[in-house]
């Protein structure tokens, strides 16, 4: 992979109708795209989806995925989302078993640095939201096997394009 | 009117003369709406008919609706059943999609509410045939079917051609309602290509003026464009020597004082040494693939490109650096950069380079005259180029007999020369000569085939006998899967697997037994007399040619080498 590898977003609005989704991930299947997450859900009109792609790839080969995605009949639009230019999140429901040595109240000021919430409990079990770039959430994720990780369910990432961009340089 | 009435009905709209296919349990009932029209199977077409040919696999009743869009650029339609009917299709659509080519199947479906039980002959075929079609339907109203087909047709022929596949569940064949028959349809990310962006003309007809060595590479594309006038109009005023790929073989009359032939794997040796010499190639409506370019780090390294193409994610696809690109319709876009550079031609001096180009020409012309001594692979083709007339449309299979005819057949009128370049389908030039014969009755048309391909789709005998559409089946038999061994041959230190045919079928007796004439020839008078009897004859004639076993396709360039690494012998 050449210099200019990083992570790009593809924010696609699509028809929301039956194998719309299949023929995206055929297409990502034979053509052998190295995708690492794609989010689907309702946009603002109805009728349309929102899909969110995000790749780690040079230009060249992002350039073919968008372009692509966007010849399928049934993709209304792509747009090239990047870090700078998006507001990017993902969330993670991630559910704890602590134990010993791993006390409860540790697992709660853990959960509490990263600003995640509790949204259901047991006597036995946890679980959090936390919502964030993916970097926080691998984070999050990486410490809490040291605080009984049991699950984790994220659901990709979605991103919007910024309206204002501060530029810095070309 | 019931679905399967509002699928003939539909198809007439479109003004289909005629489909190919094979009836099964769950499209009966369309073949029930057909039975009206079958009685006109004999006369002249007209605009009340609808002729069905009955295919004798699904595979060739694609290969055949795929014939017939070649030869006719119109869309050549094929039906299959569900389950084995429809995955038989499979391949011929494959066909189709790799060589761009507008065909339109319509499978029938186990009833709406069997489909996900693995009902009879149940498959899912929308799925299977996602990966090989532009676009697939499955209408579960009747009032969808018109719908369905309207927009099969506008997607198949609108942009870059590709088949499209309607599946139509049983019971939305038989069940009835109101229906109505759009004028058009709307596809809102989905339209024809817009006209050629002025500012890129201008960027390119800039490159092609200020050019010292352009060469013109074509491609498919032109073909499928029907771009052959503005290319060779193009190509005069500009006085810039054409090659073209496999699949633009023929965009370009090959006996033209420009052309330079094919170029790629088989291509001329002279015309692929030439190619990195080039200061400009102006690409054409080709994917460039691997076959064409060799190794792609070593074409044209320190040439300008640029690329024209009716696919936008073509541009970077197989050429990666940078090119000047233009998504167009090819057509449009060489008659825009015709208009742009007409007037700033005066005064362009590339006197030597033209000349240099024409010493490639001249020598490779005079390899094609062929001595008539005796009948090797390809001197029967030669030959069978002096003895058919230019308009005469041929097809190959795939293999040795089809690296042949791209070296040794010259192409010189439009749609005249059809081939699976992209998928490269054994079995595919019987039946798609049937097709181009159904589309071009008035022109003789010939399957030049290997004995190994020829046996993948021989059947399709029996539909040429009974259905009355005679062409002539030229069999380069070598009792071996000739290809194969080559490259056994060449890169498997001759171990020899699975290679051999032996001498069965005779293919003579093949022939006789489908009610179709079948002839042995060993000598070039003798080939010339059953050419002659074949073209004026009312039935199909299989000519077997025996050739020898250890004849190569030669010059090639190896697979993974640079296009100036060529084998000659």
């Amino acid at each position: 992979m050449s210099q200019d590898a990083q992570l790009r977003i593809i924010s696609a609005l699509v028809e929301n109708k039956p194998g719309v989704l299949y023929r995206i991930s055929n297409l990502v299947r034979r053509k052998s795209f190295n995708i690492e997450s794609i989010a689907v859900g309702h946009a603002e009109t109805p009728g349309l989806a929102r899909m969110t792609f995000t790749m780690f790839s040079d230009y060249s080969r992002f350039d073919q995925v968008m372009k692509n995605i966007d010849n399928l009949i049934d993709v209304r639009s792509v747009e090239p989302l990047e870090e700078r230019n998006a507001t990017i999140r993902e969330l993670a429901l991630v559910k704890f078993s602590p134990g010993a040595p791993v006390t409860r109240q540790e697992v709660m000021s853990f959960i509490e640095t990263f600003r995640a919430n509790i949204v259901d409990m047991s006597p036995e079990t946890l679980t959090v939201e936390i919502s964030g770039d993916s970097d926080k959430i691998n984070a999050f994720i990486d410490l809490a096997r040291n605080f009984g990780l049991k699950e984790v369910a994220r659901t990709g990432t979605v991103a919007l394009a910024r309206e204002m961009i501060i530029k810095r340089g070309t | 009117m019931s679905g399967a009435e509002a699928v003939v009905e539909a198809l007439l709209r479109e003004g289909v003369e005629v489909v190919f296919g094979h009836p099964g349990g769950a499209n009966m009932p369309i073949y029930d709406a057909l039975y009206d029209f079958q009685n006109f199977r004999y006369t002249p077409l007209n605009e009340t008919s609808l002729r069905h040919i009955l295919a004798r696999h699904e595979q060739s009743a694609a290969h055949m609706a795929d014939g017939y869009a070649r030869a006719s650029g119109k869309v050549g339609v094929c039906m299959a059943t569900s389950g084995p009917g429809a995955t038989n299709l499979m391949t011929g659509l494959a066909t189709a999609y790799m060589d761009s080519s507008p065909v339109v199947a319509i499978t029938g479906q186990v009833p709406s509410f069997v489909i996900g039980t693995d009902g009879f002959q149940e498959i899912d075929v929308v799925g299977m045939a996602t990966s090989v079609t532009k676009y697939t339907f499955q209408p579960l109203r009747v009032r969808d079917v018109p719908y369905s087909i309207k927009a099969a047709f506008y997607l198949a022929t609108t942009r870059r051609p590709q088949p499209v596949l309607i599946d139509i569940p049983k019971d939305v064949q038989q069940a009835e309602d109101e229906v109505e028959f759009l004028e058009s349809v709307n596809f809102p990310n989905y339209g024809p290509l817009p006209d050629p962006d002025p500012m890129v003309v201008k960027t390119i007809s800039r490159a092609i003026l200020d050019a010292q060595r352009p060469v013109i590479l074509a491609g498919g594309g032109v073909k499928m464009a029907n771009a052959y006038r503005e290319l060779q109009a193009f190509a005069e005023f500009l006085v810039a020597p054409v090659v073209t790929s496999f699949m633009g073989k023929g965009a370009f009359p090959e006996n033209h004082p420009l052309s330079l032939g094919c170029m790629g794997m088989h291509g001329s040796e002279r015309t692929n040494k030439l190619i990195p010499e080039c200061d400009v190639l102006l690409v054409v409506g080709s994917r460039l693939s691997d076959r064409t370019t060799g190794k792609i780090e070593k074409f044209a390294p320190n040439t300008k490109v640029i690329h024209i193409d009716a696919d936008k994610a073509e541009i970077g696809k197989n050429y990666k650096l940078p090119v000047v690109s233009l998504v167009a319709d090819a057509k449009k876009a060489l008659q825009a950069i015709i208009r742009e550079v007409e007037t700033g031609m005066m005064g362009r001096q590339r006197d030597a380079w033209v000349k240099r180009a024409q010493e490639v020409v001249v020598t490779a012309r005079t390899e094609l005259d062929g001595n008539g001594s005796h009948l090797s692979g390809p001197e029967t083709i030669r030959m069978l180029r002096r003895f058919i007339p230019h308009d005469a449309i041929v097809t190959t299979e795939v293999g040795q007999h089809q690296m042949w005819c791209e070296q040794n057949f010259q192409v010189i009128m439009p749609r005249t020369f059809f081939s699976s370049g992209g998928l490269g389908t054994m079995g595919f030039g019987f039946p798609a000569a049937l097709g181009a014969k159904v589309a071009r009755p008035d022109v003789p048309v010939f399957d030049v085939a290997g004995d190994g391909s020829f046996l993948m789709t021989e059947n399709s005998l029996a539909t040429s006998v009974e259905e009355q559409i005679p062409v002539t089946v030229v069999i380069l038999n070598n009792r071996m899967l000739g290809m194969v061994a080559q490259w056994q041959r060449f890169f498997y230190n001759r171990r020899y697997s699975a290679v051999h045919l032996g001498k069965s079928p005779d293919f003579v007796k093949l022939a006789e037994s489908y009610g179709a004439e079948g002839v042995r020839v060993s000598t070039i008078l003798e080939l010339e007399t059953a050419v002659n009897r074949a073209m004026r004859s009312p039935v199909t004639t299989v000519i077997d040619v025996p050739i020898s076993p250890e004849e190569n396709v030669l010059p090639m360039l190896p697979p993974g080498a640079g296009i100036k690494e060529m084998v000659v012998g």
